[in-house]
């Protein structure tokens, strides 16, 4: 055991030691200056003809007139409007596998292990101002996998993109997608319990009760240590366990995956008798019938504004839910779960003003800070403050107009997006492809070339039919 | 009134199935009330009457903006639009102070009303009938007047939708309905009007094995396979233009050997003969290149359903006047080198390259109701904002061959109008009134009954 402690401390370290050397490439970078913005806090209002000063990718001040040094690189965001990085709460983006799904709880696997850093659907949603996103376990299992909260750092090396300081989180599951009733098995595959939300909710009570037991066998065997007693063995490691056990703790969010407003409170009851809270509905498009019981235990829900009816657990979604909960206190946040949906997030929000009346700054706060609260990451990102990481959006038009798009979206002060950069190198890529169609090893068959496969469009093979068969995995 | 074109063939048959369909209609809407047991109002038709929107900002479309104005509203239609238009006496007055009047608009490439729920309710989806060649089947007949989907859309200023079947190659035959009635045919502007067709394309694909999963063919095959199933298309459209030949033949000479009815060849005729036009559905360059010599080469009128890279056909399109219902708008490039704009800016291009289109969801019925953000985004990404405003309004009414009818506010037309307070396009702008057909009607929906019935718990 002792030598595992080493282990694992040594990794934490490398882990900071390459954070630390992350920052110190950062604090290489120049100073940026955006002056003359209408700034969008997120958290204090509207600022008009307002400045940014960016120093070491944090934002370190924010006032009229601001003087930067020499060498900082200077937007000039004149009747521009600037808002926080979009912070997307439920996503598949980037990864090159969503469900494990052979299993009913595959609490063991990790989204870390599938990140696909060159996805252009990275490239995508940051032209659409989303900066982060929590990439989760598809919907296949009671209790899927290991969650990823990331930066899109498009370019960078993949090892950049987790947020380090995140709290962990494990996606559960309930209700169609868990049953697999809208799937059928392939001739000759077993049919997998659970099939109904009966049994979905006796799995996870399983899970906790197993997940209890070795906890105190854990327990019992570190008090052992504690009064040095040589005779000590340490339990087998359990890979299934171990999240559960991090849940009980309290030091792993839970996002549940749900639909129907009974599951979901059935689970939060669940989680009152194991002791544990939930993080975050996601989808929750019925949460606005139990925005009591939600608000009461603190969870967050994590919804579309009024994407609905595209199966029978979500015939009941209102795109009044945003509205009621948030009346009811609850920290409300809007996702994509698509690499599509995410490119226009902005108006989303913008449409939680109009059905009910959610006020402009909490409609803003449901796809920045609201979401970077569910996920543990409120101190470095979801709002316009000083000390936070400059995660900023800069928008052609007040990002609630339908007419609005990004000019300029950057992560902790670098420049990831620049719509007038990408507008410039098109010729460039048009070219660069029409050279590479010339090749022979390009050429269709029937035109003399020795082409011997078409490639596939896109690298889906590796994922399994949960991805085709509903939608984007909703 | 508008429905007195729409006759039934062959009556008997139709009867007896539209006696089928109700009495399953009624065991499915008291199973559906006893599902909701929310009060839910069926039938909600609206209220007729004279009506006087006053002091309003009319957008009439096709002609300038009353910036302070009155629309009256009497027997359905438009009768008076303008700065000092005479109030009928008696007529309701609804104060537009501070309030914009737009024509409802129209999204062309739905299947609104043919799904109640897609995924796990097959009970209650209607739109892909079996086989290859249905151009007898009628969108209209499965369209369920009563779908929660009809007044949902609505409430967000869409007044009008096209209603297409999907499946095999020749799907059915679309029709134009207003998202009011109680009835189908109360519903019908278009009762029937135009063939869908799945134009044949290129793929690789070979169809899903349950163990293997995805099949493939190689490339030479697919083109193969394609021109085959072009060959039969061409084929059908040949048989029904000597179908049609003989029944003429027969109907002059009596002497000569009569033709049974045959209900597919019947249904191509006015096809076949351009009389109404195809809506053939294609993305790529090379199969809107393929629609548009399909087109050259037969007597046949077309549109294009979906369009993606309609704007890099436009010489071909515009040559075989052949306009596009452009669906894309919340789609994703295909490839991974294409602009991240290249769906949003499309109708931009569209416009420039001078190609007729109007700007739809492509929506099964859910989300119809987002036609404004969709015809907007093209507005973010280069399209003019009145012309963004047209792809929802006026662009689809000609498309649709109802611009007479339909599309903006002009004297005669029919009263489709929608009273905000903002840009329609707008997503925080709210929907004040509406009228279908001159019709005014209630601003609730299932959405609004569940707020009601949810808001105040505690």
């Amino acid at each position: 055991m002792r030598k595992l402690t080493a282990f694992l401390l040594l990794s934490i370290f490398l882990l900071t030691a390459s954070n630390a050397a992350v920052s110190a490439q950062t604090k290489k970078q120049n100073d940026v200056l955006i002056r003359n913005a209408t700034i969008l806090t997120a958290v204090r209002g509207t600022l008009e003809n307002t400045d940014i000063l960016i120093q070491n990718g944090k934002i370190a001040k924010i006032g009229k007139n601001l003087k930067a040094s020499s060498n900082a690189s200077i937007i000039d965001a004149t009747g521009k409007f600037v808002t926080p990085g979009i912070v997307d709460c439920h996503s598949h983006t980037m990864i090159d596998a969503v469900n494990e799904g052979s299993y009913s709880v595959t609490s063991m696997t990790h989204i870390r292990d599938v990140l696909n850093p060159t996805d252009i659907a990275i490239y995508r949603a940051l032209a659409g101002g989303v900066t982060t996103a929590n990439l989760l376990h598809g919907s296949a299992n009671s209790i899927g996998g290991q969650n990823s909260v990331v930066k899109f750092k498009y370019g960078h090396p993949v090892e950049d993109f987790p947020i380090p300081d995140a709290p962990p989180g494990i996606k559960f599951a309930m209700g169609e997608n868990v049953r697999r009733t809208n799937f059928q098995p392939r001739p000759g595959q077993e049919t997998r319990y659970p099939r109904t939300r009966m049994g979905v909710l006796e799995v996870m009570r399983d899970a906790f009760l197993r997940a209890q037991t070795y906890k105190q066998s854990w327990d019992e065997y570190r008090a052992k240590v504690a009064k040095n007693d040589k005779t000590a063995i340490p339990p087998r490691r359990d890979l299934e366990l171990e999240p559960l056990v991090e849940v009980l703790e309290g030091k792993r969010l839970v996002h549940a995956h749900g639909y129907r407003s009974d599951e979901h409170l059935n689970l939060m009851l669940l989680a009152d008798e194991f002791g544990f809270r939930v993080a975050t509905l996601q989808h929750g498009l019925e949460a606005y019938k139990i925005a009591p019981e939600i608000a009461k235990r603190g969870t967050g829900v994590s919804i579309f504004t009024d994407s609905w009816g595209y199966k029978l657990e979500a015939f009941d979604a209102i795109p009044y839910n945003a509205y009621l909960l948030w009346k009811a206190g609850v920290n409300v946040s809007i996702n994509s779960d698509s690499d599509e949906r995410m490119r226009r997030l902005n108006l989303d929000a913008a449409k939680v003003e109009k059905y009910g009346g959610v006020p402009e700054q909490d409609a803003l706060q449901m796809i920045t800070l609201n979401p970077a609260k569910q996920l543990g990451i409120d101190k470095r990102t979801g709002s316009i403050e000083e000390k936070k990481d400059a995660d900023i959006v800069i928008w052609s038009e007040h990002p609630f107009s339908v007419y609005s798009h990004p000019e300029i979206t950057m992560i902790e002060g670098e420049v990831f997006f620049d719509r007038a950069k990408d507008l410039a190198q098109r010729d460039e890529i048009k070219k660069e492809r029409e050279a590479l169609e010339k090749l022979d090893v390009n050429k269709a068959p029937a035109s003399g070339g020795t082409s011997p496969k078409i490639p596939a469009e896109k690298r889906r093979g590796d994922r399994d039919d949960a991805e085709y068969g509903d939608g984007g995995n909703q | 009134m508008i429905n007195s074109k729409f006759q039934i063939p062959n009556s008997k048959f139709i009867k007896s199935f539209l006696y089928l369909c109700l009495s399953v209609f009624i065991c499915g809407q008291i199973s559906s009330v006893l599902a909701q047991n929310d009060g839910s109002e069926q039938n909600v038709t609206g209220k007729a009457g004279t009506f006087a929107i006053t002091n309003a900002r009319i957008v009439t479309v096709s002609g300038t903006t009353i910036e302070n104005g009155t629309v009256v509203i009497s027997n359905g239609k438009i009768s008076a639009v303008g700065a000092n238009a005479a109030i009928p006496a008696g007529a309701e007055r609804i104060d537009g102070k501070g309030l914009s009047v737009y024509p409802g608009m129209i999204d062309a490439g739905t299947n609104l009303g043919l799904i109640e729920v897609g995924q796990g309710m097959p009970g209650s989806v209607d739109v892909a009938e079996t086989g290859d060649m249905n151009s007898n089947i009628k969108a209209l007949l499965g369209i369920n007047p009563h779908s929660v989907h009809v007044e949902v859309t609505r409430v967000n200023g869409i007044t009008t939708v096209m209603t297409l079947p999907v499946s095999g190659i020749i799907s059915g035959q679309s029709a134009v309905i207003n998202l009011n009635g109680s009835t189908q045919s109360e519903m019908a502007i278009v009762p029937v009007f135009g063939l869908v067709i799945n134009f044949p394309r290129v793929t690789t694909f070979a169809g899903f094995n349950p163990v293997a999963g995805p099949q493939t063919v190689d490339f030479s095959a697919a083109v193969k396979n394609r021109d085959k199933k072009l060959e039969d298309l061409k084929k059908l459209f040949t048989d029904a233009e000597n179908y049609a030949r003989v029944k003429e033949a027969y109907a002059k000479d009596k002497t000569l050997p009569a033709v049974p009815v045959d209900l597919k060849m019947e249904a191509l005729i006015p096809y076949m003969r351009g009389e109404k036009p195809v809506i053939f559905t294609a993305e790529r360059e090379r199969d809107i290149r393929g629609v548009a010599k399909f087109v050259s080469e037969t007597k046949v009128k077309g549109i294009i359903l979906g369009g993606q890279e309609a704007w890099k056909a436009a010489d071909d399109l515009k040559k075989n006047d052949i306009p596009v219902i452009f669906t894309n708008i919340y789609n994703l490039p295909v490839q991974d080198d294409d602009p991240y704009d290249y769906l949003f800016s499309a109708p931009m291009k569209m416009a420039q390259a001078g190609v007729k289109f109007c700007i739809s969801t492509g929506n099964d019925g859910s989300e119809v109701r987002d036609l404004p953000y969709h015809a907007g985004l093209a507005g973010a990404y280069g399209l003019a904002k009145d012309e963004a405003l047209k792809s929802v309004t006026l662009y689809p009414a000609q498309i649709l061959g109802i611009a007479d009818k339909l599309g903006s506010i002009e004297v005669g037309k029919m009263a489709n109008i929608v009273v905000t307070d903002g840009d329609i396009l707008q997503p925080r702008t709210n929907i004040k009134h509406l009228f279908i057909n001159g019709r005014m009607l209630p601003l609730t929906s299932r959405h609004t009954e569940l707020f009601d019935s949810f808001k105040d718990r505690k």
